[in-house]
């Protein structure tokens, strides 16, 4: 095998002669071959590429999917309320697990696990104060959970093993639980599956952001949910396409559009498995940064924040300028396989 | 057949009724395997788990601003690429890859500003989610396949085939002048160098056969090309040994036998060349001076292989420049082939092909060794063996980076 490598090299010693020949000047030694190649090579290779996103502009089917991320983006669901007899009020929602195949790169399909249909699930909002109370039905062919980031008591907690007494625990295929909690604290937090093995059930969708909203109230904004996940497409625990909302480059595609000088309000989630980290940067402004959402005093003024799996917080920003803004993941690699988009200021 | 004899009528009638026979199997075969397929292949129900997906990227063409990979699909269903990533970012594609049938190919041509020098990881994202890893160790832009560069692979060839052939063929007064018993000894050595070669060439094969599509053979394609090139050698010698026996009831028989050592070191040279161009067309880099040098050494052997038969014969000139051009030329060819389109699997296979037909010649030297009491290995023919082997070895040194 020694004797066809070193065949490779005498080869490539007189390509390099002729290269030189080419380029007309005098053969250098063997050591300097390679050099002597580029001199006479087209250095043409150094142009750059204004390419982002999928392949010939590639984009994901919201119809096929049956969620769009740009409606995503502003959907908060408020459930239904009424009021309980001491006059609080009790919040309600129906939350479904069903087995469906989502498109998450153009021409690419995944076998998900989703609530309600989408990746992510809902975003559930409620207020300071409620009773919160969370129909679960699993309609997927496997035993799941709802795990809420909140405080609350054990049984209610979504984790296997724990609150089967109470008809908790495990919810098995077909059955239903209701899980119930006070709404505390004011925040931003989440929901998962909590069923093992945890990170498959979460990497195969079962997620979601969760809203409780101070009993003051926030300023008015044009208020916008992010949630940074990624698709583990082989199996092989690591991710192959990475996005907010689930398609990777949609709002590259779709803008987000926001108004200038209006108070706009992220709520941004990091769900992400296999990965370390996830980071949130904005072009061309800075943010005030509230984490976890439960002061309301901002902690930082900044254009790049850093989250590990199950952090979030609330960014709060307002574009000065009018044009294309992009915002992406300042891990690159994230961003260019999928995690970027762009804010359109008007006006 | 009707305007044969009345005597022969009836046993060609008996060879049609035998092939008739002959030929029931197979038409059955046909039937049952039409009927078993517009049945819906009954019993077996739906296939299980989801379509395997085996694909392999067989080439890589590097051009400024632009990577172009031939994706072949090894594995029993068809195949579509929904993307591609380099470097963990997603890419371009110029034209959009239709589905990959089973054993298909297909180009992906890739815009992208690819930097000399350095290295590149791949992947193909499939309608599945599945991916195929690609890496570029070296980024060289691959030579453009005009003119010119069909003359430099032709020099190349020269460089490594001929040159060294004809000059190991200098050998020939000295062999002329040595003694019967040294004579043998030499044969030995020529057959030690090409124990050498075979070896050498058989894990080459079952190396890039390895690294390529294994749908049609892998590494097997070295030996099915090595039975192959053996046997076709085998009835070549077989048809020249009669007719040089018609011309000459005895004497001298290494006329042909220097042919054939000629035919077999040219069919070795060919793959040779094949896995010379291609790894010019990969790109890779020159390993210093004292290459070209160890190399002529180390090829020139070949060249004493071709003329230690034909010692006690008189050859033209002419002649021998044939043989050299025989053993050398083939070169030129394979790094033609294996430049403009190398493929993994006809490169084993025709490595594998010099395998054979340097057997074949090895089997045809043997009886030159043997000494007057028939024996083999006799103490110059183990000398022989041993240093031919070992020649190749330590010439191979000054060659391996």
């Amino acid at each position: 095998m020694t004797r066809l490598r070193a065949l490779a090299g005498l080869v490539s010693l007189v390509g390099a002669g002729a290269a030189a020949r080419l380029a007309g000047v005098p053969l250098p030694g063997a050591a300097a071959a390679a050099p002597a190649a580029a001199a006479g090579g087209d250095d043409s290779t150094s142009r750059g590429s204004d390419h982002a996103g999928f392949a010939r502009g590639g984009r994901v089917d919201p119809k096929a999917n049956g969620f769009d991320p740009t409606q995503m983006l502003r959907d908060f669901d408020e459930g239904k309320t009424t009021r309980l007899a001491s006059g609080r009020v009790l919040r309600e929602w129906e939350l479904v697990s069903t087995d469906r195949e989502i498109e998450v790169a153009p021409g690419v399909k995944f076998a998900a696990w989703t609530y309600n249909g989408r990746v992510p699930g809902p975003t559930l909002r409620g207020r300071e104060g409620e009773r919160l109370r969370v129909r679960f039905t699993n309609g997927g062919s496997h035993p799941h959970t709802i795990h809420f980031h909140g405080i609350h008591p054990a049984f209610h907690d979504g984790i296997p093993g724990v609150g089967g007494h109470h008809g908790g625990g495990l919810i098995e295929t077909g059955k239903t639980f209701t899980y119930e909690f006070e709404a505390e604290p004011f925040g931003f937090h989440h929901y998962h599956c909590h069923t093992t093995p945890l990170a498959a059930h979460i990497a195969k969708g079962l997620y979601g952001a969760f809203v409780i909203d101070p009993k003051r109230g926030r300023a008015d904004a044009d208020e916008m949910v992010m949630v940074m996940n990624a698709f583990d497409t082989n199996f092989d625990f690591g991710n192959e396409v990475y996005a907010v909302n689930t398609v990777g480059f949609h709002y590259l595609n779709e803008p987000i559009k926001v108004k200038r000088g209006e108070l706009v309000r992220i709520y941004l989630l990091n769900i992400l498995e296999f990965d370390q980290i996830n980071s949130f940067h904005v072009h061309a402004n800075f943010f005030h940064y509230f984490p976890t959402g439960t002061s309301l005093e901002p902690v930082e003024f900044t254009d790049t924040v850093v989250l590990g799996q199950g952090q979030r917080g609330i960014l709060e920003l307002r574009f000065p300028h009018p044009g294309k803004y992009m915002f992406h993941a300042h891990k690159t690699e994230f961003a260019e396989l999928g995690w970027m988009g762009l804010f359109d200021v008007e006006g | 057949m009707e305007a044969s004899g009345a005597a022969e009528a009836p046993a060609a009638a008996g060879v049609g009724r035998i092939s008739l026979l002959g030929l029931i199997p197979i038409g059955l075969v046909a039937i049952a395997a039409a009927l078993f397929a517009l049945a819906g292949a009954p019993g077996l129900g739906e296939r299980r788990g989801p379509p395997a997906e085996d694909l392999l990227v067989e080439r890589t063409v590097l051009r400024p601003g632009e990577i172009e990979l031939t994706v072949r699909n090894d594995g029993p269903d068809a195949v579509q690429i929904a993307q591609v990533a380099v470097n963990d970012a997603f890419v371009d594609l110029e034209v959009a890859p239709p589905e990959i049938g089973r054993l298909a190919s297909n180009k992906l041509t890739i815009p992208y500003p690819w930097l000399e020098g350095e290295a590149y990881e791949i992947f193909l994202l499939t309608s599945t989610g599945g991916t195929v890893d690609h890496a570029i160790d070296v980024a060289v832009e691959t030579p453009s396949t005009g003119v010119g560069f069909y003359g430099l692979m032709a020099l190349l060839g020269t460089y490594v085939g001929i040159i060294p052939v004809i000059i190991g063929m200098v050998w020939l007064p000295f062999v002329r002048r040595i003694s019967r018993g040294f004579l043998r000894g030499l044969m030995a050595l020529t057959i030690g160098l090409l124990v050498f070669l075979a070896l050498d060439a058989t894990l080459e094969g079952v190396e890039i056969a390895g690294a390529g599509s294994q749908a049609f053979g892998g590494a097997a394609l070295v030996f099915l090309g090595a039975i192959a090139s053996y046997l076709a050698l085998a009835t070549v010698d077989a048809k020249m040994r009669a007719r040089e026996q018609r011309a000459q009831a005895a004497g001298a028989t290494g006329g042909y036998l220097a042919l054939l050592v000629a035919i077999g070191i040219g069919l070795h040279n060919l793959g040779e060349g094949l896995a010379i161009g291609a790894a010019y067309a990969g790109g890779a880099l020159a390993l210093g001076a004292l290459l070209v040098v160890g190399f002529a050494i180390h090829n020139t052997t070949e060249g004493l292989a071709i003329v230690a038969p034909i010692a006690r014969a008189r050859p033209s000139l002419l002649r021998l420049a044939a043989l050299g051009l025989i053993a050398g030329a083939p070169a030129i060819l394979g790094a033609w082939i294996g430049a403009a389109a190398f493929n993994a699997s006809i490169t084993a296979f025709l490595l594998g092909v010099g395998v054979g037909a340097i057997v074949q010649v090895v089997q045809l030297l043997v009886p030159f060794v043997r000494d007057s009491t028939g024996r083999f290995l006799h103490g110059a023919a183990v000398a022989g063996l041993v240093a031919g082997v070992a020649i190749m070895y330590v010439t191979g040194l000054f060659v391996s980076a």
